[in-house]
């Protein structure tokens, strides 16, 4: 094990490059993320539509998501995707990340959505509202969050998930780590220094989550 | 006099699987009129009311509102829901809104009236139901009664020409049962047509013009409730009637 000063002199000395590596490794999480939730509702409302084609597609897409390792699912859509279309490795990792974590963003929705009480569609309906507009306007707020807690553990699990992009050469956080410690022969210096960076981003996005569920509980109160 | 004839019936059937609940209903309710559905548990009418709404389908019969047939194919039901305004046993207030924004939420994102118009009509019907001073709290702060009188304040605010009530009171406080009943009699006299689901004896006996009971699926009698509590005419009613006035 390093010496706690050798540990804090290293981590001090390359913040730069780390920081770097911490800002694509954000770039990657907040992006599959954010498209994570757009595929993850698609695919949430195309399970819950009557129509039986529709909700085995859906089936089919969390299925082959949830049956294979991420990397294996990396490497497909990568070399995949960039051999058809000339695409940045950037969009191809947070594109693979964003369709894994889309299925289980997936998951998530559907079972909040349903969690939603019968009579909150039925009060919708009996107002007049199209059943879109009732999902939209009053069951989809409240499944949203519901959501909240389970979606901030799924953001977790992405953000730490983004570091498979490395094998794709990624310059994100645990690329730089790896790369730098058999660099400079002190691989276990650099692996410590990169799990920090992970506590403190997963600390910060605890917090956020938090925060977000809070503002929203304001009905409770 | 003539009175325009609101809602129509003819020969209703509904089944759910096995269970034959509607079995040739028919019914007529005219403009203004308030008509009551008692009978035990399971013996249809929720599931009559229901009907009315669309909110369940029939298997076959007629559903005429206002003097149109009415089906899911030939009419559009959200239209017609917009005049058939519902107000349910466990008040199904949107928890994620204000009182205020429960009431205007139909009226602003349905019939596209302005915000500030429909933020003006909803404190006049809040008030009209004595909750003036609740416009901007949550639903979850609310009592039972006041909740189901938001959820009655709510439906109003789609100026239905009718108005379906599903056991407005069985989920309630006994001591808050009255406050609703207050509010429904007062919607009775302002001449809303009504159909109303209910235990409550006292309240149909006072307000309503017509009682109707259901057993088994079907209608045994009506009346006016006059006769109708004093002689009903049928064996079961009797039977039925002496069971709720032990209470």
């Amino acid at each position: 094990m390093p010496s706690f000063s050798h540990f804090f002199e290293t981590l001090v000395s390359n913040k730069g490059l780390f920081i770097d590596a911490m800002l694509l490794t954000l770039k990657l999480t907040a992006v599959s993320i954010l498209f994570g939730i757009i595929i993850g509702l698609f695919f949430a409302l195309l399970k819950l539509s009557r129509s039986k084609i529709l909700s085995f597609i859906s089936d089919a897409y969390v299925y082959l998501v949830r049956g294979t390792p991420l990397i294996v699912q990396i490497f497909i859509l990568y070399f995949g995707i960039s051999g058809v279309f000339l695409i940045p490795d950037f969009w191809a990792a947070a594109l693979a990340l964003a369709f894994h974590n889309g299925a289980y963003i997936a998951e998530i929705f559907r079972g909040t959505i349903q969690s939603i009480d019968k009579g909150q569609m039925e009060a919708g309906r009996s107002l007049g509202m199209s059943k879109g507009l009732a999902m939209r306007r009053i069951i989809l707020p409240q499944a949203f969050r519901r959501a909240l807690p389970p979606l901030g553990n799924q953001f977790i699990i992405g953000l730490k998930d983004s570091s498979l992009a490395a094998f794709i050469s990624m310059n994100e956080l645990f690329n730089v780590a790896t790369t730098l410690g058999s660099n400079n022969f002190d691989e276990m210096t650099y692996l410590l220094i990169v799990a920090v960076y992970y506590l403190v981003l997963v600390a910060l996005l605890t917090i956020l989550v938090r925060m977000f569920e809070n503002r929203l509980a304001v009905s409770d109160r | 006099m003539t009175t325009r004839e609101m809602i129509k019936i003819e020969n209703l059937n509904k089944s759910f699987g096995d269970l034959h609940v509607l079995k040739n209903i028919n019914l007529e309710v005219f403009e203004s009129d308030v008509v009551c559905l008692i009978g035990a548990s399971g013996s249809g009418k929720s599931t009559l009311l229901r009907c009315l709404n669309f909110l369940e389908k029939k298997d076959n019969g007629n559903i005429i509102i206002e003097g149109k047939e009415i089906t899911p194919s030939t009419h559009d039901i959200n239209e017609i829901r917009q005049k058939v305004g519902m107000v349910f046993q466990h008040f199904n207030l949107f928890p994620h809104m204000t009182v205020l924004e429960n009431i205007i939420e139909a009226p602003v994102h349905v019939k596209k009236v302005s915000k500030k118009e429909a933020i003006e009509e909803a404190k006049v019907l809040l008030s009209k139901v004595g909750l003036g001073d609740k416009a901007d709290v949550y639903p979850s702060k609310l009592s039972g009664g006041q909740k189901q009188r938001v959820a009655i304040a709510r439906a109003l605010a789609m100026k239905p020409d009718i108005m379906l009530f599903d056991e407005p009171t069985s989920a309630l406080d006994p001591e808050l049962v009255g406050e609703v009943l207050a509010t429904m009699k007062e919607l009775a006299e302002d001449g809303m047509t009504m159909v109303v689901v209910t235990h409550e004896m006292g309240f149909a006996r006072e307000v309503a013009d017509w009682i109707i009971y259901m057993n088994e699926g079907m209608i045994i009698e009506k009346g006016h409730p006059e006769e109708f509590f004093e002689n009903p005419k049928e064996e079961r009613t009797r039977e039925f009637l002496s069971t709720t006035q032990l209470k």
